[in-house]
């Protein structure tokens, strides 16, 4: 019976975190919104939001219950079950995608050692993309499903986008994965706490994964599938209330996990520079942990914002151009270069 | 019981790391479904015709939306699947490569020689060309 006894700490130990993992992503996506406003007003010298509450700082709750109080419109010409289905999948596969970071080393409850992180898969970073990819059928069938040319044409590009940013991601990941010998995320971390970041050893491959990771979230220079002066308002066009905030909420919740993904791959994750000693007090070390991670994606959103701010929109075919013909070759070039250097230091630099 | 001793046979493999991800899937999809239903119920429901008609900012629509689509795009989706393949093999490389050592560096090599032919042929052939 103690078997089953810790069964049931761990499901109820999953539980809670998944529920706080998920609350918290969708709070920061929240206030990423809010950010994002304020950030754009320091950028172009004017106030921004700021009536609700004190700073606007109650804005994005009033946004939130704007839309869940808005009217439901569903096209008559459109696929209504697809047409549902679409922001569902877009923001199921959001939340779904920090199953894998981990967040802070351990902290012990009631005498149990718990895992700041959801599931330590081994195939760790693989599943997120995989998960990514999911998100691209959630537009691809919302575009489809609207039946309005716009909204289509948004999709195709969206998906056409992100698939082909996709390699250019992976392979400059794999330069990565040489480096660490490891897929599994909380394995990554553990080897930069203490050490350098794989940012030093890997700059070229974070530069390419920083460009495909603001081409994957659609944001400026790569905002194409919302280029409103093409397309209207890109492919939720034809969506309303809660189904359109969650197209918009998904993606500055793939905004905030692929900041995350940064972060952890190559800046350290939850590792505090130049602080070896173990702080004393138990479970400090977990939440300071948490803190150091949290404001690295800050300042990786924060970048994200300035880009969109300060940089206008490519032409479609500079954006496939620079995808395929730039971004491949560059990563599979930086893949070989970081195999050929580490395997020549294995062998004490003879071949 | 049986679904509890299920539970417990799912601990000893390594499939018990992917058990959260089940519950979050779970967890997330219900988010997902409560909310659309909340604001399904919450929301005035007035619509007229002319409302549910598929907005083209005000300009009459003509035909709808199924029809054929630049080739192109087919054409980028049919080589990312190609592609993607490949990067996929580049994945168990990565991690065995320390242990494979100079022959296996070498086989790589040539695999991206062949990744690279193909990538050349079908820059020849404009199939990345987005302008005519």
């Amino acid at each position: 019976m103690t078997i089953l006894a810790l069964d049931w700490f761990l499901l109820i130990e999953k539980l809670i975190l998944i529920a706080i993992i998920i609350f918290a992503s969708l709070g920061v996506a929240l206030y990423t919104t809010f950010a994002e406003r304020k950030v754009a007003a320091i950028l172009q010298d004017r106030p921004g939001p700021n009536r609700a509450g004190p700073f606007g700082l109650l804005q994005p709750l009033a946004d939130g219950l704007k839309l869940i109080t808005k009217e439901e419109i569903i096209p008559t010409h459109a696929n209504k079950w697809l047409f549902i289905l679409g922001p569902g999948l877009a923001m199921t596969a959001a939340l779904m995608t920090c199953a894998v970071v981990p967040w802070g080393g351990t902290i012990e409850v009631l005498g149990h050692q718990v895992d700041l992180q959801i599931a330590d898969v081994n195939i760790g970073i693989l599943y997120v993309f995989a998960v990514v990819s999911m998100g691209v059928y959630g537009v691809m069938i919302g575009g489809w499903a609207s039946n309005n040319k716009f909204s289509l044409m948004a999709a195709l590009r969206a998906a056409s986008q992100a698939i082909s940013y996709e390699l250019a991601m992976g392979l400059s990941l794999i330069a990565l994965l040489m480096v660490t010998g490891s897929l599994s995320l909380r394995t990554i971390v553990e080897q930069q706490v203490g050490h350098v970041w794989n940012i030093v050893y890997q700059p070229l491959g974070f530069l390419i994964f920083f460009i495909c990771a603001l081409a994957e979230c659609n944001r400026t220079p790569f905002d194409l599938p919302e280029a409103e002066n093409e397309l209207n308002f890109g492919y939720h066009q034809e969506y309303s209330s809660m189904k359109l905030g969650f197209y918009l909420f998904s993606e500055y919740i793939n905004m905030f996990i692929s900041s995350t993904i940064m972060a952890t791959m190559f800046f350290g994750g939850y590792d505090l520079p130049f602080v070896t000693s173990h702080l004393s007090i138990p479970g400090t070390a977990a939440i300071v942990g948490i803190v150091v991670l949290m404001a690295k994606v800050v300042m990786f959103i924060f970048l994200f914002m300035w880009i969109r701010w300060t940089i206008p929109r490519f032409r479609y075919d500079q954006l496939m151009d620079l995808g395929w013909k730039k971004m491949i070759p560059l990563a599979l070039a930086n893949m070989l270069v970081t195999g050929f250097f580490i395997l020549w230091h294995q062998n004490n630099w003879h071949f | 019981m049986t679904w509890l001793t299920l539970l417990l046979d799912v601990q000893d493999t390594s499939a018990a790391s992917y058990l959260p991800i089940a519950i979050q899937l779970i967890f997330a999809a219900g988010f997902v479904a409560a909310m659309i239903g909340m604001s399904a119920l919450v929301g005035p429901k007035r619509q007229t015709k002319d409302k549910l008609e598929t907005f083209t900012s005000g300009i009459t629509t003509h035909g709808d939306a199924r029809q054929p689509m630049a080739i192109k795009y087919f054409l980028v989706a049919i080589l990312f699947v190609l592609f993607d393949v490949e990067v996929i093999f580049f994945y168990p490389y990565a991690v065995n490569f320390r242990s494979l050592g100079w022959a296996g560096f070498v086989e790589v090599l040539m695999f991206v020689g062949f990744f690279l032919i193909g990538f050349t042929y079908i820059i020849k052939k404009g199939a990345l060309t987005w302008e005519d």
